[in-house]
């Protein structure tokens, strides 16, 4: 059992309000994680707290067995990549500018890309279905394009751990199979980490091996998928009435709500 | 069919966008063009090739270059007309990066130096030294210096506040960041109106000061503003690539490596400087920062690392064109400030009401 991330006593305040309360847990490598909780529970406050983009309050993140607060951004850049909720992005940049973009932790500052990576940038514009318009202009793009064009701009970052916020969440079922397909090959095939934030828990039943419900910033449940995903867990997340049974279609748990 | 309309477009524009070499060779050659085009330009025409031959015997020491010429000549060129000539190019490219410098971290491409209330602030600092006609500096020998120190005074003060005013609750956003601008630059505008109300002798001094001008710049004035350009310019396009990430938003840009607070502290700082030393000797002349950029996307793109250089070329050569105008076309010389808001104002109107109609089948 190989541990990527270890965090421990984890805390953060936003003024007098807690958002992140002591909370442990140990992310693996090479599996899927979920996070899943009501709104305002705290996941993106916890999924910047891992991509150092806000620092904790108290408590510890170690990445690799080294404390995260000891990398500087730049290093950190070539580990952990991040696709935020759907951003609009204000000024005309083309599509493959903005996938390049993932590449610039490994270009220096004032060179020009190198054919790998022009290389790396094209297989997977091609690979997420945005290569058809890779010279057209992200103002112009509808919010589910923009936000396959931000999922491969995080993929061309090519780091071991990928994190998700609800980065899905404007895309149809097609893409988001798609992305979803994508990130699961890269924890199989390829051994890396994702951290996805999910409001469907059935996508997430499908994907994630393991699950994480976060309420009042707290895990308040955590566990492989199959045994965690359970009537009672939902009943104390979220206060609603659910059943939770196995669908052979999908090979997975699938959850129906009583209404 | 549309779409086939668009890309090809698109193309085109990325064809353009990537003769950045060319775009800069062009705009430099046409600065240069333009210093002495507008040096031959005024009350005395001089032809292209004396004024040439005077700024090539100035620079380099041939003197044997001017024999013949009329004396009196040399010194119009290089103690009038350049002076002015170059603070007014160096002005115009100061606004025009710090325009688009402003609008990249504020990440609103109509964003410009006055939204932060940087401007106001020096105004107001300029309009304090000339109510107590301050004569501090007069005893010092510097009595020339009073407005541009206080203005600048006034600009930097503004920023800091603006900048305290608005980061309460640690980082910097945009939004709050415009707020706090328009609020500081409101109170201070009320300050110029009632310095103005109290002013007797001295409102006509600050009237026309606040219109902007170039008359009577010294080369102090140019060695001041090319130098903290010069610093300012190093310091941006040192940062140019991770402003570009800073349009994916902070989470993305920060997961890039980008430390996105430090990085809106020293550009805000640095564009806020420039700003305050161009208006320090200039006065207030508007929409250059936010105009130029703008149209300078169109033609670049929107990277910074071409938009800023070509830019501050462009600002330059507008606002050369702007004072060359006033100088030496027009019977009467207005002030340049009242001339870009003039000509600036209504294409601006233009391009933020094409801007929305386009903006609505997105």
């Amino acid at each position: 059992m190989n541990i990527a991330i270890e965090i421990k006593k984890l805390s953060f305040f936003y003024k007098e309000r807690r958002v992140i309360d002591d909370l442990t847990i140990n992310i693996e490598t090479g599996k899927f994680y979920g996070i899943i909780g009501p709104n305002g529970c705290g996941k993106t406050t916890f999924v910047d707290l891992i991509a150092k983009h806000k620092k904790p309050v108290s408590g510890n993140i170690t990445y690799k067995g080294k404390d995260l607060s000891l990398y500087s951004k730049k290093e950190l850049s070539m580990e952990i990549a991040l696709v935020p909720q759907n951003f609009y992005i204000n000024f005309p940049f083309t599509v493959e500018e903005i996938v390049m973009m993932g590449r610039y932790p490994y270009i220096p500052r004032f060179s020009v890309p190198s054919p790998e990576d022009y290389k790396i940038v094209y297989g997977i514009m091609k690979k997420t279905g945005i290569y058809k318009f890779k010279d057209r202009f992200i103002t112009e793009l509808s919010s589910g394009e923009r936000q396959r064009v931000v999922f491969a701009r995080a993929l061309a970052q090519d780091t071991p751990v990928l994190i998700l916020d609800e980065a899905t969440s404007n895309l149809d079922v097609n893409y988001s199979l798609n992305l979803f397909n994508i990130a699961a090959q890269r924890v199989n095939k390829e051994k890396r980490t994702v951290i996805a934030v999910l409001q469907d828990i059935n996508l997430a039943a499908i994907y994630c091996d393991y699950l994480l419900f976060i309420k009042q910033g707290s895990i308040v449940a955590h566990g492989d998928t199959d045994e965690i995903l359970n009537r009672n867990t939902l009943q104390f997340v979220f206060n609603v009435d659910a059943k939770v049974y196995f669908e052979p279609y999908s090979d997975s748990m699938q959850v129906v709500f009583k209404k | 069919m549309t779409i086939k309309v668009r890309e090809k477009s698109s193309g085109l524009k990325s064809r353009l966008q990537k003769a950045i070499g060319t775009q800069i060779l062009l705009l430099s050659m046409a600065l240069c063009g333009l210093i002495v085009i507008s040096a031959c330009m005024g009350y005395i025409h001089l032809s292209f090739i004396d004024v040439a031959k005077i700024i090539f015997a100035k620079i380099f020491g041939q003197t044997s270059l001017l024999e013949g010429m009329d004396e009196i000549l040399p010194v119009v060129v290089i103690d009038v007309r350049l002076p002015r000539i170059l603070t007014a190019a160096v002005v115009g490219g100061g606004l025009a990066v710090s325009g688009a410098v402003f609008q990249g971290i504020l990440l609103n491409p109509l964003a410009d130096p006055y939204t932060l209330g940087v401007s106001a602030g020096a105004a107001f600092g300029a309009s304090l030294a000339f109510f107590f006609n301050i004569v501090l500096f007069d005893q010092i020998g510097l009595g020339a210096c009073s407005v541009p120190v206080f203005a600048f005074i006034g600009a930097a003060g503004t920023l800091f506040f603006v900048i305290y005013l608005s980061s309460a609750s640690g980082g910097l956003s945009s939004s709050n960041l415009i707020l706090s601008g328009i609020i500081v630059a409101a109170i201070l505008s009320a300050g110029i109106s009632f310095l103005k109300y109290v002013a007797d002798e001295q409102v006509s001094i600050i009237i026309f000061w606040l219109m902007g001008s170039f008359a009577s710049r010294t080369w102090a004035d140019v060695f001041m503003t090319s130098s903290f350009l010069c610093i300012g310019f190093l310091v941006i396009i040192f940062y140019a690539r991770d402003l570009n990430l800073m349009s994916l938003g902070n989470r993305t840009a920060s997961s890039l490596g980008v430390d996105t607070g430090k990085l809106t502290l020293i550009l805000l700082v640095t564009a806020s400087l420039i700003t305050a030393i161009c208006v320090s000797v200039s006065g207030i002349i508007g929409f250059v920062g936010l105009l130029v950029p703008h149209m300078v996307r169109f033609l670049t793109g929107p990277d910074n690392r071409k938009l800023i250089p070509v830019s501050m070329l462009a600002g330059a050569i507008l606002l050369l064109c702007a004072d060359t105008v006033t100088r030496a076309i027009l019977p009467d010389e207005i002030p340049i400030g009242v001339l870009t808001a003039l000509i600036g104002g209504p294409f601006f109107c233009y391009i933020f009401r094409k801007r929305q109609v386009a903006g609505t089948d997105s």
